[in-house]
């Protein structure tokens, strides 16, 4: 019976100290709901700055990093010479990286692809396109994106680099 | 072969080298924000944090006004309610844009600005607009404490937002 009552209140102490910790946390809570980790990765056409066309689909098989950054994101401009690093070293393992600018304007993008050597494919992100996503709430935002299509990790605001690295390793080491 | 002929085309590769160096970082600096215009230039007693604004917002009267100094893109996406668009406060027509919807107002008015575009240490829009604003004689300006970005210090945590342009 002493045991049992024992047991009761070690359960109720953790149930209050776990409500202590999401009461002082609720970021994290609210990060994961609002996610779009797991679901199928919307489709959407856009139109790259060179003026051709750009689907998601067409990249099916691959695993994508989809970028969503802007000229004026210091943290973005961090993160690009990176990914430019990642598209030649991994490209021919079935890598692709997407940068979608969120630029109000495009006049500044091209200039900007071209300085920061961008081999990838660039286009202007929408509002419709950006709300597909769970919308764009602050920059940058790193979509990892499976061979299955599945959106596997969903990453708002400045985020580890070698982490990201390792979590595009994991998807194109996974079939 | 003498030292001086291969001394002399090594010394010119390396002349290209660095010049070829100092051209790229060139093209990347142009990018570069100003970091005199940095967020974290402001003082302590010109911020606002989120809990308070949002407590200020439900109030019925004395509401400040509030003025997002971001990126249209972003503030479409979502925004606090009642926040008014300016344009960013890192650009000349923005800083226009922000003299004309205050000039006709009294300088003891209670303005916020904010912005949410990235973390705060590289927001490049608050800090010009605050400076705007106190040029012009206002004396009671706040800006929003915005550590991330909008979305993980306003949204995800649950205070009011509103979708779509005014």
């Amino acid at each position: 019976m002493t045991g049992r009552r024992t047991l009761i209140l070690v359960l109720l102490a953790l149930f209050v100290v776990a409500g202590m910790f999401l009461w002082k946390n609720p970021v994290s809570v609210a990060r994961k709901s609002a996610g779009t980790t797991g679901l199928d990765a919307p489709e959407f056409a856009l139109k790259t700055l060179d003026g051709s066309r750009l689907t998601l689909s067409e990249y099916r098989g691959k695993v994508i990093l989809l970028d969503f950054w802007a000229t004026w994101c210091s943290p973005c401009q961090e993160e690009i010479p990176r990914f430019v690093e990642w598209q030649g070293k991994y490209g021919n393992q079935g890598f692709q990286v997407i940068g979608i600018s969120m630029d109000d304007n495009p006049k500044p993008v091209q200039g900007f692809v071209q300085d920061f050597r961008m081999r990838y494919p660039v286009a202007m992100g929408t509002q419709e396109m950006a709300s597909q996503f769970g919308g764009i709430l602050g920059l940058p935002v790193n979509l990892v994106i499976g061979r299955d299509g599945k959106i596997k990790a969903k990453h708002l605001g400045m985020y580890d680099l070698n982490q990201l690295e390792q979590e595009i390793k994991t998807q194109l080491d996974s079939q | 072969m003498t030292c001086r002929s291969v001394l002399r085309p090594a010394m010119v590769c390396m002349y290209w080298c660095v010049a070829a160096l100092c051209l790229s970082q060139a093209g990347f600096s142009q990018w570069k924000a100003d970091p005199s215009q940095s967020a974290t230039s402001l003082g302590q007693s010109s911020l606002i944090q989120p809990a308070e604004l949002a407590k200020s917002l439900e109030a019925a009267k004395d509401k400040p006004l509030v003025l997002n100094v971001g990126p249209r893109m972003l503030y479409v996406q979502a925004h606090i309610p009642g926040a008014e668009y300016i344009g960013p406060g890192s650009d000349a027509e923005g800083l226009k844009q922000l003299h004309a919807r205050v000039n006709s107002l009294p300088h003891s008015k209670l303005i916020v600005l904010y912005c949410g575009c990235c973390p705060w240490s590289h927001c490049p829009n608050v800090a010009p607009a605050f400076t705007e604003l106190q040029k012009m004689g206002f004396t009671n300006v706040k800006v929003l404490y915005i550590a991330e970005n909008l979305g993980t210090d306003w949204v995800y945590k649950g205070y009011p937002t509103d979708r779509g342009s005014k």
